[in-house]
């Protein structure tokens, strides 16, 4: 069991969370000029990385409100909770 | 082709190593240190890495093949997997795809000399509402165009055929849609056999040798780094299921593939209550009983990217109450063990197999939740990839190309279970 500590109500279990996978993926600003491999890109690949990893939180039976997290995916520790629209925390100061 | 053997199973040999206390038998494969050069490196000593190794040698010729594992072979998904084995498939590629395999599967045992345990005990699915009845009728005519086996039945039938389900269940059954052909066979030893065979052909079986890194030059692989050492090779097969992604990360391919981990129960062993093999979408379980007595139980994904070979307390609350709604009795029933295989899942749930950007790279990979029942076939068609440079025909369309093509084939969102 995972507790994440959403930013706006406080230690939750996870439960009352969604995932929605990797963190700072953009919408492609010009999808119609775009060559299809670059939205494909942006559609369906992913990092995948094992160890942190940077993902979006859903607060789904909570606040409704989506957050960042970072997450190790071999234990599953989280290292930082940061808002959605702010830069990731460097790794490197995570993980000390 | 006639298998040669080290020494070939039967009857007799049974009845003679008997009477020497079973202390004659040997090893089933050699146990190998790395040579300096193959023609194929196949990573990944599971059932797919296995049965491709063993299609090179028996199908191409192509016998100067290691496979390399980090573990032991069979220690990943393919020891931790409910070891179902069906066809009932949406899409008439998949169709194809997924009954070639349970037809190598029925033939297994003969061709490898090597008991799988394979039991056509049949594949059941369970509607419990208007809408999942209407997408079992629309699974079954499917199924029966793309001629594979598959039966409707109504409640009665259901209930007459599996007499151990909640009589007064909170989701009510509809129907059920049987594939006779379906089954189960023992995981473990579906690697053993493919590792015998394929080490009868000379393939060499190294085991806690883990790839590091690749040697690519001008796009082309050149060979593998591992902890025993550098092997040259032109040509390596990848079959590495949930590691997938940081194993391509070192050949510098980006995939459309998340880890998650899928769990898997085993209770304690009972009489026999359970003669098939059943799946319920709306509870979310699936289940059937081993020959030993377990009631061996999965049910959905854990829904965050994981390497955890463990699984999460929801995710068993929510297998516990999916197997009690359609087995109340089972209440008091003890879980003896539990665990997680990491499953390469995709968009699509259609596998990824075929070519990779890099010359002489390439993939099995993207099945998900499903990678088992897939063994025989993916092993097959991966071997005439590797040997061919080119796809099978029944693989043409699981190429990564895909994804930027357009040309998805949607399993995830047509069949089974909701992952």
């Amino acid at each position: 069991m995972i507790q994440i500590d959403c930013p706006h109500c406080g230690p939750r279990d996870e439960n009352e969370f969604i995932c929605g996978g990797e963190a700072h993926i953009s919408r492609p600003a010009n999808p119609e000029s775009i060559s299809d491999r670059a939205w494909a890109d942006y559609m369906f690949f992913r990092e995948n990385p094992r160890g942190l990893h940077k993902e979006r939180w859903f607060h789904s039976h909570g606040c409704r409100q989506w957050f960042n997290i970072i997450r190790c995916t071999v234990t599953h520790k989280v290292k930082a909770v940061y808002p959605i629209d702010a830069e990731a925390p460097s790794l490197v100061e995570v993980d000390s | 082709m006639t298998l040669k053997t080290r020494r070939d199973y039967s009857a007799f040999a049974l009845l003679k190593n008997g009477l020497t206390h079973h202390k004659n038998w040997q090893a089933a494969w050699r146990s190998k240190s790395p040579k300096k050069n193959y023609d194929v490196v196949i990573v990944g000593g599971g059932g797919h890495g296995l049965a491709t190794a063993y299609y090179l040698a028996a199908n191409h010729g192509v016998t100067n093949v290691a496979v390399l594992e980090k573990g032991w072979i069979g220690g990943g998904n393919t020891g931790r997997n409910t070891t179902l084995i069906r066809s009932n498939y949406f899409f008439p590629e998949s169709a194809a795809f997924y009954d070639f395999s349970l037809k190598l599967y029925e033939n297994l045992s003969r061709d490898l000399n090597y008991n799988i345990m394979f039991s056509q005990r049949g594949m059941w699915m369970l509607a419990h509402d208007r809408h999942g009845l209407e997408m079992l009728r629309r699974s079954a005519n499917a199924m029966l165009l793309n001629g594979v086996d598959a039966e409707m039945h109504d409640e009665a039938s259901v209930r007459n055929k599996i007499p151990g389900l909640n009589p007064s269940p909170r989701y009510p059954i509809l129907a059920g849609l049987l594939q006779k052909r379906g089954g189960t066979a023992r995981h473990d030893a579906v690697a053993w056999a493919y590792a015998r065979g394929a080490d009868a052909l000379g393939v060499d079986i190294i085991q806690n040798c883990e790839v590091q890194d690749f040697d690519i030059q001008d796009n082309k692989i050149q060979g593998v780094k591992t902890n025993l050492g550098s092997i040259t090779t032109k040509k390596v097969g990848m079959a590495v299921a949930g590691s997938t992604s940081i194993l391509a990360n070192h050949a510098g391919i980006k995939l459309p593939i998340t880890s998650y981990g899928l769990q898997a129960f085993v209770s304690e062993p009972v009489k026999p209550i359970l003669d098939t093999a059943l799946l319920s979408p709306a509870t979310g379980v699936y289940a059937s009983q081993s020959d030993k007595g377990e009631i061996v139980v999965g049910s959905v994904l854990d829904l965050f990217s994981s390497y955890a070979q463990r699984g999460n307390l929801p995710t068993v609350e929510h297998t516990a109450a999916g197997l009690l709604e359609l087995f109340p009795q089972f209440s008091r029933m003890r879980m003896l063990r539990q665990w997680a295989g990491i499953v390469d899942v995709v968009h699509d749930s259609t596998p990824i197999l075929g070519l990779s950007p890099r010359d002489g790279l390439y993939l099995n990979c993207g099945w998900g939740t499903g990678g088992f029942k897939a063994i025989p076939a993916g092993g097959y068609c991966f071997a005439h990839t590797i040997a061919n440079d080119a796809p099978h025909p029944l693989t043409e369309s699981f190429g990564l190309s895909r994804f930027w093509t357009g040309a998805l084939i949607d399993e995830g969102a047509a069949s089974g279970i909701a992952h």
